[in-house]
Formats: structure tokens, C-alpha cells, sequence
């Protein structure tokens, strides 16, 4: 038996708990399909997600291409396709395959398995990213390392913690209705490793007597107090200066990891929870940053 | 005997002739053994002058791999491995940014030359350090009496201070005094007088 999982029309952070909530009523040897024929747009996390959902499956998933020419070629472009034919049974028509033109790209969506992987990343984003960042976005010069440094850190968390391999995307794009049309620039990174919970663990071992105990803490644990499943008292660095940076640049931070994410919630985005709980159950860990244009009154 | 290191060419060597970043904890390591590997063979006592000018990307697991890990080791312990001092040359605004960081979490301090030529401590160094690494500095070399009657402290928390801030590696022990760690003079080409064996400009000429 196949059971069909509808995806939104807008495949990001927020509806992707869509497919989550279905994906925890089937058992993972069940055929799953992913039916995306309408969905008309996906974020980084979307793509990246959809990626990290068929590496939980035991049985290898369907995948229905997205109907809307202008979105299986956005897919395409973004590399997307490239990876999923590996993971997925696909069905409908796919574009043909095209390196990344798009300028909105920064980065197509990449494995992240080895550390040669980071350093791919590392020189491949640079100069994209100093044309998105400051002609588009209107940051200061400075940025670009910045912004290269977090992404590079916050690859290695899927290597050092997730125990597999994860995924990777950057994307700019203009916001249609939040922050007044804004630009913005997002990170999406996916794995279905361990997760927070089960990484902290590994070291400091289950909390039987601790009622609080759970993805929720782990998430606060780790984020929002540094702490390390490693004993090295230069661990955890790398997260504190993601932390920093989203504060300078008034970006906003997302982890989820099992059922639970958290947020560093900036004042433009209030309709966000700092913290949400009882999630339906995800492998793994998927972090999203996004970085918003800067106005001139700003 | 000073040592230039060209901490770019260690990591093409250590890990990939295509890289020019220095990112992730394992690249990180890979290039402190280098850098250990070449300190071995340069005395008991040296001044390694680690340059970083053509280093892309500095990430902040990578600068706690190479610079704190390297100074814990050299520096920040009671026997450290053999007496070497380090200017940390050649740093851009975004290096500095991730050095800053690992050195807070350590309680560490270093000097660094920037390209003005003058080299400035960065890290944890309390006011009355800093003071006295300045006037050390100012006057080319001291002695505790020295840098009592230019500070106006006594002479025994004189003799502590430099104590403390040579026990640190951040100035240099000699017979004649204590000195300014220094790479090279302002305002000179730093590629001619880095060289290997070269004399530091206004640094010191270790015995």
C-alpha cells in the first residue's frame, strides 16, 4: 500500500509541519508518495526537508514533480532533481537538467557528508554571496565572511552531530507579504541524524528523573546555553557565533530537532513562538537562518 | 631565531593544494600539527611569526583548532613544550573577529602585527597588562626597575607584571631585559624581513 502526503502550494519552514504531521502516522517501511504536483514554490528548507524525509524512509518513496513548468524549473536549477533521483521513485516530467543561472541561487542544494564538503561550499558561495548580500540586500562589505563563517559552522554541526549526511541551500528572495516586500537571504540545512536530544545524550547519558528532559530542552540546552556533547571547553563556539551574527544583522535563527523547535524570533517576525513544543516526531535536525535586506532608514 | 609561517602554505600542504580557507575543526587541526611540525625544528627558543595574509575565511572551529589550541599548548600551560613566542601577522577584520572569540573563551591573549606595522594585544589582558605591555613597547625593552619609574608602580609589582606578561609570551626574556614581541618594523615589507632567520625589525634578536 502507498499513502499519498499532500504538499502545500508553498513548501517552506512553516508548512513543511504539514508533512511532518502526516509523515508520523505512517510507519517508516511504508511506501510513501510525495505529491507535489501542486506545489507552485519551495524555500531552501523545503527542498532540503523533502530531501531529509526519504532518508527516513526504509522504503524507497515516490516523488510527484511539481505540474508548474516555472517550479520543476526552479527544482532543477537549484539542483534539487539531481540529488532527489537518487533518494526518490520520480514521477512526471522533469526538466532538463541546468546549472544553477538563476542569480537568486547562492547556493544549490549540496550534500553536506565530509568536511571536503564544507570547504566546496566555502569557495563556491563567496562571490555569489557578496553580490546578493550587499547590492541586493544593501549589507555592509563585511558581511560576506560573516555570512560564509556561519554557514560553514553550521555545516560542520550536521557532520560532528548528526552521525549522516545532510543537506544544504541558499536562496535570496523578495518576501510578497512579510517585512513590507523585503528581500531576503535564507539557510536551510537538513539532516535526519540523531538529533539534539540523542547527541547530548550520547555523552551525558538519558535523564530518567528529569521531567523537563526532552528535544524541547535539548534544543535550549544547546542553542541558547552553549552547551557541548564534547568535553573540549572550545566547543560549542561555533553556534555562539551564528548567535552573534544573526543579532548583528537582525536575522532569525530556527532549529528544529525531533518534536521541537526553537527560535531566536527578531521584532519583524512577532507572529513567531520562541519556542514550540509536541511537534510531530522528525529525525534529525533542520536549521533555518534568514537574513533580511537592510533599509536605508535602518 | 624567527620563524615566518605562512599559515596558507601549511594548509595547502597539510590538507589541499585548492584550499584557501581555513574552516572546519579537522583542517583546523591538520594545520596546527603542520605549523608544530615546522616549531620543532626551530629551537628551544623562537619567535614564530604566523601569516595569514593569504588566508581566505578564518570560522571560529577552525581558529580555536589552530590559535587557541596552539597557545594553550606553548603558552597557557606551566612547562610549556619549548620557549616560542607568536605575532599573528597579516589578519583581516573578519580573522579577527573569530580570534577574539576563541581567545575570550580560553582567557588567552596574543600580539598581532596589522598592516600599519604596529602590533597590538588582543584577548584577555587585564588594564594594568596592558599598560605595562604598552610602556614595554614605548621604551624598546625594560627592566622592572625601568618600567616601575615609567609607570610609577613599585619595582617588586613591576618584576610581577613582566613576569607575568612573559609567562604569557607576550613580551620576550632576555639577560638585558624584557622586549616588545615584535615580527617586523612598521612600515616595511613584511615579505623581505619575515623571511626565515631574518632579524625582526623592532622585535629582538633571541639568544
Amino acid at each position: 500500500m502507498t499513502t499519498v502526503i499532500d504538499m502545500p502550494p508553498s513548501l517552506d519552514d512553516h508548512s513543511f509541519e504539514q508533512i511532518f504531521d502526516q509523515l508520523a502516522q505512517i510507519p517508516p517501511d511504508e511506501k510513501i508518495l510525495l505529491d507535489a504536483r501542486r506545489t507552485r514554490w519551495a524555500s531552501p528548507f523545503g527542498l532540503t526537508a523533502l530531501l531529509t524525509v526519504a532518508q527516513t524512509r526504509l522504503e524507497r518513496p515516490a516523488l510527484a514533480v511539481p505540474e508548474n513548468d516555472d517550479t520543476a524549473s526552479y527544482w532543477s536549477r537549484a539542483s534539487f532533481f539531481k540529488h532527489a533521483e537518487n533518494l526518490y521513485d520520480i514521477s512526471g516530467r522533469l526538466p532538463r537538467s541546468r546549472q544553477a543561472s538563476e542569480s537568486s541561487v547562492l547556493l544549490e542544494v549540496t550534500p553536506v557528508v565530509h568536511t571536503q564538503d564544507i570547504h566546496t561550499v566555502v569557495e563556491n558561495i563567496q562571490q555569489r554571496a557578496r553580490i546578493i548580500l550587499q547590492e541586493k540586500l544593501h549589507l555592509q562589505s563585511k558581511i560576506t565572511m560573516r555570512f560564509t563563517m556561519v554557514l560553514s559552522e553550521i555545516c560542520q554541526n550536521v557532520i560532528e552531530h548528526a552521525g549522516t549526511g545532510g543537506w544544504v541551500a541558499v536562496q535570496s528572495y523578495k518576501w510578497q507579504q512579510r517585512l513590507g516586500g523585503r528581500n531576503v537571504v535564507v539557510i536551510a540545512v537538513c539532516d535526519a541524524g540523531m538529533g539534539f536530544r540523542k547527541s547530548l545524550e550520547s555523552a551525558q547519558g538519558p535523564r530518567p528523573h528529569d521531567d523537563r528532559w526532552g528535544d524541547g530542552m535539548a534544543l535550549e540546552d544547546t542553542i541558547m546555553k552553549g552547551v557541548s556533547r564534547f568535553r573540549d571547553p572550545g566547543r560549542g563556539q561555533g553556534l555562539a557565533g551564528v548567535k552573534r551574527f544573526i543579532g548583528t544583522w537582525d536575522g532569525k535563527l530556527s532549529v528544529r530537532s525531533g518534536t521541537a523547535r526553537i527560535a531566536i524570533v527578531p521584532e519583524w517576525d512577532p507572529g513567531d513562538d520562541p519556542m514550540r513544543e509536541g511537534l510531530a516526531q522528525f529525525p534529525g535536525a533542520q536549521v533555518q537562518i534568514t537574513i533580511p535586506e537592510r533599509m536605508a532608514d535602518a | 631565531m624567527i620563524s615566518h609561517i605562512d599559515v596558507s602554505s601549511v594548509l595547502r600542504r597539510s590538507v589541499c593544494d585548492l584550499y584557501s580557507n581555513l574552516v572546519t575543526r579537522p583542517t583546523g587541526a591538520a594545520v596546527r600539527i603542520g605549523i608544530e611540525h615546522h616549531l620543532d625544528e626551530i629551537g628551544d627558543k623562537a619567535l614564530a611569526v604566523l601569516d595569514f595574509s593569504h588566508v581566505g575565511l578564518l570560522d571560529f572551529s577552525c581558529a580555536d583548532e589552530i590559535v587557541a589550541k596552539l597557545l594553550m599548548q606553548y603558552v597557557s600551560v606551566d612547562i610549556p613544550r619549548r620557549e616560542v613566542y607568536f605575532v599573528f601577522y597579516g589578519m583581516n577584520e573578519s580573522h579577527l573577529e573569530a580570534i577574539e572569540a576563541v581567545l575570550e573563551r580560553h582567557d588567552l591573549a596574543l600580539v598581532t602585527q596589522l598592516a600599519d606595522g604596529a602590533s597590538h594585544l588582543m584577548g584577555t589582558v587585564d588594564r594594568e597588562q596592558r599598560t605595562a605591555w604598552e610602556k614595554v613597547c614605548e621604551l624598546g625593552s625594560a627592566r622592572a626597575a625601568e618600567l616601575a619609574d615609567a609607570t610609577g608602580v613599585p619595582a617588586d609589582k613591576a618584576e610581577l607584571m613582566l613576569q607575568t606578561l612573559w609567562r604569557r609570551r607576550l613580551v620576550i626574556r632576555q639577560e638585558s631585559g624584557y622586549f616588545p614581541v615584535r615580527g617586523a618594523a612598521a612600515g616595511l615589507n613584511p615579505g623581505g624581513l619575515l623571511a626565515d632567520g631574518t632579524p625582526g625589525g623592532g622585535g629582538v634578536e633571541l639568544s
